[in-house]
């Protein structure tokens, strides 16, 4: 378990507030905010590469606050990959299994077949491309066995193919990073801004704003119960609307009042569900309870659905709709829509 | 691809071609007055070519002996922030500007017979020695290794040391597998500036050591006791055998490998 207790760290202008987390040996934490709120100088923190102004850091119940780096056994992979531009790729793995000399050429060639890049074992890493570079970083911050793996921003900087590539290798690394058949996976604390990246690779999100960690949770708890407004704007989360209680399971936004049937006091958002949201051009008798005429605004094609935004009195709801029902509903800028969602559909926070 | 030449380039050429004339033109001078006799004259004179061998030599030692205590300063300045760092650097770069017979006046108050160094048992100072001559060298070109050697540390990217202090390597490992290798090539040649500068020195060797005589106090005694034919020619042969040594450093001080180094 890692575990960070109010860690504070002031650099300039910019600030940590007493950070507290705690990771579980073996899981996938990704700490996800927008650039600029201090997740690289958290991880540099972990790493020992700085010292926090205050609080603590617990590896496997030990404090290692006052540690240095290179005791602490965790590796990092930054952005830029780091590489050490005067050595070739195989003296850059090299560098992180000094102590053990004897297994070194075996199992340097065993961890290049791994990673892919035993092609590359004798250049210098200033030829290589971006991915290649990304493979040898993460190889050789692997190859020292850590215990725990720091990944800033690691596939920041790769075109988005090579990105979901590396989203799928990253997680079978995890199982096996350096082939020696480890019955344990390797925790990893993973730095990002990306959305994505985050929901596909996090066992848990940390959201990161401000300089402190605004709420913990799956992805998929985020997602049902955001902490709060800047949370879920950050989550991408359409139809996030501001509420007043009117009594259980009714609350009201702009001048709809909305069936919602986890509505109990005190609540301050509601959260509609954007593909939950039916549209149709006639009223039709369902069991919904939320049904209401509005105005198509317009629409967008963003991938396989059809974001359709429409007026209801006063707010703007957008419904993800597939093509098909979109051709069928014909519809126009301005013309009548009913717009229908269940009371189940809408989440509150 | 063809491009024509501004008139506003053209003016800076020939602006600029005055002054490599100006450096060009006394050198050449020189050289071309000076006949191949006269200076095979001067390559048999063994009080000029011990003197040269006197120059190069403490030149070197100043190198050596100021590259053990300037390289670390040099990575201090380059990694460390503390109070006062600017004027530290303004003190370094202080030999610079004052004038060089004053500089060695001022260290005659430390290498001197005299200096608070008597207070250890047989001193004798340093004045007239060899010792003294190399003190003078480094006391007016130690800056050019600090300042080159610090340039060097400051290109290699901090986040590299980071990487392999997290991949187990203690700050002297990382020093010198990492940040010393990286900025080698500006080392190197701010080792190289040191020596040339320091064995071109006159002002304040000359106050420190008339004798044993270093080239440049030689040139200078033979043009007031001999004329400038005498002095010319073992002009000539001290600059022919710098140029000579410090093209041959250059080159291997060369191979550009690392050159692309991204900051982090």
């Amino acid at each position: 378990m890692l575990e960070l207790r109010s860690v504070a760290k002031r650099i300039g202008a910019f600030e940590i507030h007493e950070v507290s987390l705690r990771i579980p040996e073996g899981e996938y934490f990704v700490l996800l905010g927008p650039s600029g709120v201090g997740k690289t100088v958290l991880i540099e923190l972990i790493a020992g590469i700085a010292k926090p102004d205050s609080g603590s850091i617990i590896w496997r119940g030990r404090d290692v606050t006052n540690d240095p780096p290179e005791t602490r056994r965790f590796a990092v992979v930054y952005q830029d990959c780091a590489l050490f531009p005067h050595m070739t790729v195989e003296k850059n793995l090299a560098y992180g299994l000094r102590r053990r000399p004897g297994e070194q050429a075996h199992r340097l060639e065993e961890l290049a077949l791994r990673y892919g890049i035993a092609h590359l074992l004798h250049r210098r890493p200033e030829g290589l491309s971006r991915g290649e570079q990304q493979r040898v970083a993460i190889a050789r911050a692997v190859v020292g066995e850590p215990e725990l793996l720091l990944l800033d921003e690691p596939f920041a900087s790769l075109d988005p193919n090579s990105r979901m590539r590396f989203r799928t290798e990253i997680k079978r690394i995890r199982s096996d990073p350096a082939g020696g058949n480890e019955q344990r996976k390797l925790t990893i604390l993973h730095v990002t801004h990306d959305l994505e990246e985050a929901m596909s690779l996090g066992d848990r999100v940390g959201m990161m704003l401000d300089g402190t960690i605004r709420q913990c949770g799956s992805p998929q708890e985020l997602f049902r119960k955001p902490s709060s407004r800047e949370v879920a704007d950050f989550l991408g989360m359409r139809n996030v609307f501001a509420v007043t209680y009117v009594r259980e399971g009714v609350c009201k936004a702009g001048g709809l009042e909305i069936y919602a049937a986890e509505a109990v006091e005190p609540v301050s958002h509601v959260w509609i569900r954007p593909e939950e949201i039916v549209l149709s051009t006639n009223r039709f008798e369902s069991s919904a309870r939320n049904q209401f005429w509005g105005r198509v605004i317009d629409w967008d094609y963003s991938g396989p659905l059809i974001a359709v935004r429409v007026a209801c009195s006063g707010l703007i709801l957008s419904a993800l709709i597939t093509h098909a029902s979109f051709e069928q509903l014909r519809l126009e800028s301005g013309s009548e829509v009913c717009v229908t969602f269940k009371s189940s559909s809408v989440h509150t926070f | 691809m063809k491009y024509r030449t501004s008139l506003f380039e053209l003016c800076l050429a020939l602006m600029g071609t005055l002054v490599v004339l100006f450096i060009v033109a006394p050198l050449a001078g020189m050289l071309f007055a000076t006949s191949a006799t006269e200076l095979k004259g001067a390559a048999l004179d063994k009080q000029l070519t011990d003197s040269i061998r006197l120059t190069l030599g403490a030149g070197l030692v100043a190198t050596a002996a100021c590259s053990l205590g300037g390289i670390p300063l040099a990575y201090l300045l380059a990694r460390k922030n503390f109070r006062g760092k600017a004027l530290l650097l303004g003190v370094i770069d202080l030999p610079i500007i004052i004038p060089h017979s004053a500089a060695g006046v001022a260290l005659l108050t430390l290498v001197g017979r005299r200096s608070f160094l008597s207070v250890i048992p047989g001193w004798q100072g340093l004045v007239g020695t060899f010792g003294g001559i190399a003190a003078a060298m480094a006391f007016v070109s130690v800056p050019y290794l600090v300042s080159s050697a610090r340039l060097g540390f400051e290109s290699v990217p901090v986040r590299l040391e980071k990487v392999a202090r997290t991949l187990g390597a203690s700050p002297t490992r990382v020093f010198f597998t990492i940040s010393l290798p990286l900025a080698w090539r500006s080392i190197l040649s701010g080792m190289i500036l040191m020596w040339a500068r320091g064995i071109s020195e006159f002002g304040a060797v000359v106050v420190i050591a008339y004798y044993p005589m270093t080239a440049p106090v030689l040139v200078f005694e033979r043009l007031n006791d001999y004329g400038l034919a005498q002095a010319r020619s073992a002009a000539v042969l001290l600059i022919l055998i710098s140029v000579a040594i410090l093209a041959v450093l250059r080159f291997l001080g060369r191979r550009p490998e690392h050159e692309e180094n991204r900051r982090a």
